[in-house]
């Protein structure tokens, strides 16, 4: 119940809080309070893996990349009138771009996944790894859409009935869809699909005495977890208006995953605090100094290696919750 | 004499220098419960591990109902009806004991590839898996506690449900009373004894009371190779045995 009643207060004002940003006269809140929501989201997405299916993938950024650059690559065809290979056209609408995208990240985690859960442990992580890198480089040399430069996307994309110039809705329609997400998430992990997926995190050896092999099904959560990070990915370059490598390097992968970390790994909401507080300790940090890497660093080891549960679990003993 | 259920040819496996199977032929016939026995290290738990698909044999054949499944996956071969338990409990020990037995009836009922009913409330794996933990004398009480937080005996009862679920024709049962006190093997002994006439079993054991009270026929396994087969009685009276065996297990 406590529970319950926590989550609305805290989508209240989720909810609310353009109207709050303007209140305090802080008009960039909004839109840092975007980008913090698509790295939430980003996070949630690779929660599904790590969290609920023991996978530690270490490139969770080559999908958020892919369906960032999927919304530009679409944008710069548009803005040409010129059909990708003269063959698909561009767009710039929303409702198009998005499924566009997370088609893409999900092909992508497709093929890396088919590959790359052939392995397991400490070979899985660098196989991930080792993939994203190559998907970064391979944008660094893509000269047409910018190479290292990175692209501009001159104009968000279009949603009908719906002006994301405006950030406060940008803002709500990025909080929409990741709400969708976290619901989706919520009904996988607790589905029999959710099951399986915890069993093999658990115990491997004695999901396939039971008779499931676990290869498809981590196949699935790994195409279902890229396709996550697509939406998110497409979404950030609509706050943006920019993308460029940077947003597929080893850097980002790293940062979605002390996300999850930080936030609590296995928890529904964790990304989402993970991210607040993330991005709330680099502000804070570096309104301290410049070198506020070097505090942040310490700060996450110990978080790591002493806060198990992450600040999830902190929220839970705060509410009374007791977690089974 | 009806076709055996299992039957394994000329089965061999090296570790290295070390034969850990050694040219092995055995069969287990419908319904029969075939208890292999020897001293620690003689190769039962790696048999196991061949008949099961997690250890590849270098050479012979193993047959599952008529079937050559040699290179079989252990996936498919308990989808065929082949059921196991482990010298050491492999259990999900985040979960429930329903909830372990409730994720073992999932895998028998088909795929999982289904995302969005709730499988936690589900009756159609509860009921089951209540009615299997009854099967086999599962406290009630003890069924909402989470695996990591029970005793070597209650994982032992709970294994042999998870086992139970996949509707197996036959058990491999790797030391099923290890760890277990005197009557809770006591229990475990009338449990197996219940099933008798359902599923074959090849039963791997070191309390002999276990063995003699249930076993139809007797293998004594000794460095890989079995050194003789038949009923309690011809096993106890043979004098290979006793030199391999039995007098040291007395002693
Ligand atoms: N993976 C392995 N690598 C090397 N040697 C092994 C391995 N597994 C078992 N062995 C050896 O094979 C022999 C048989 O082991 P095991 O089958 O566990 O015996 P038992 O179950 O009869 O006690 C032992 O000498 C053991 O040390
Ligand atoms: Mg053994």
């Amino acid at each position: 119940m406590r529970e319950k009643i926590a989550l609305a207060i805290l989508f209240a004002a989720a909810v609310a809080l353009p109207f709050l940003m303007r209140a305090l006269d802080l008009p960039g809140g909004t839109g840092v309070a975007t980008s913090i929501l698509c790295l939430a989201f980003a996070a949630s997405s690779l929660n599904l893996i790590i969290g609920h299916g023991g996978m530690i993938s270490f490139g969770h950024a080559a999908y958020y990349g892919i369906g960032a650059y999927t919304v530009g690559i679409l944008w710069e065809h548009f803005r040409q009138q010129e059909p990708i290979f003269g063959l698909i056209p561009g767009t710039d609408q929303l409702l198009i771009t998005l499924p566009a995208a997370m088609l893409m990240a999900g092909l992508a985690a497709a093929v890396i996944g088919a590959l790359s859960l052939r392995t397991s442990g400490v070979q899985f992580i660098m196989i991930t790894l080792a993939f994203a890198q190559m998907l970064f480089f391979l944008f660094v040399g893509l000269k047409a859409y910018g190479g290292d430069d990175g692209m501009t996307i001159r104009r968000r994309n279009a949603v009908p009935g719906l002006d994301l110039r405006d950030i406060d809705q940008l803002y709500w329609l990025v909080l929409g869809v990741l709400c969708a997400w976290l619901f989706l998430q919520w009904r996988i992990v607790g589905s029999r699909f959710g099951r399986v997926l915890e069993g093999i995190r658990q115990n491997e050896r004695r999901m396939r005495a039971i008779g499931i092999s676990p290869y498809p099904y981590k196949l699935a959560a790994f195409v279902i977890a890229g396709m996550g990070a697509g939406a998110a990915g497409a979404l950030m370059a609509n706050y943006m208006r920019f993308v460029s490598p940077d947003i597929m390097s080893w850097q980002k992968s790293g940062e979605i995953m002390v996300v999850v970390i930080l936030g609590g790994i296995g928890t529904l909401l964790g990304p989402v605090l993970g991210a607040i507080a993330l991005q709330g300790l680099e502000f804070f940090l570096g309104g301290l100094t410049e070198h506020w890497a070097i505090i942040l660093g310490p700060i996450l080891v110990v978080v790591v290696l002493f806060g198990r549960g992450g600040i999830m679990a902190l929220v839970n003993r705060l509410l009374g919750v007791r977690r089974g | 004499m009806a076709e055996p259920i299992l039957e394994i040819a000329g089965l061999v496996k090296r570790f290295g220098g070390l034969t850990a199977t050694d040219h092995l032929s055995l069969d287990v016939r419908p319904g029969e419960i075939h208890a292999l026995i020897g001293p620690n290290g003689a190769g039962k738990s790696t048999l196991i591990g061949q008949l099961v698909g997690e250890i590849a044999p270098d050479a012979g054949t193993v047959r599952f109902l008529g079937q050559d499944v040699t290179r079989a996956s252990v996936p498919a071969r308990v989808k065929m009806g082949l059921g196991r338990s482990f010298q050491i409990v492999q259990l999900l020990d985040e979960e429930t004991a329903l909830a372990n037995v409730a994720l073992a009836v999932q895998a028998h009922a088909g795929h999982s590839f289904r995302f969005w009913r709730r499988a936690d409330r589900d009756e159609r794996l509860l009921a089951p898996a209540r009615a299997l933990l009854d099967q086999v004398d599962f406290p009630e009480p003890r069924r909402a506690a989470r695996v990591a937080d029970m005793s070597a005996g209650e994982r032992k009862v709970l294994e042999l449900a998870m086992v139970l679920a996949g509707a197996p024709r036959l058990l491999l049962l790797d030391e099923p009373m290890a760890g277990l006190g005197a009557s809770e093997s006591i229990r475990m002994t009338d449990t197996l004894r219940a099933l008798k006439g359902g599923p074959a079993m090849l039963l791997v054991e070191h309390d002999m009371d276990a063995v003699f009270a249930l076993a139809d026929r007797i293998t004594v396994l000794v460095y890989g190779r079995a050194i003789a087969t038949g009923t309690a009685a011809e096993i106890r009276a043979n004098p290979a045995v006793q030199e391999a065996y039995l007098a040291e297990e007395g002693a």
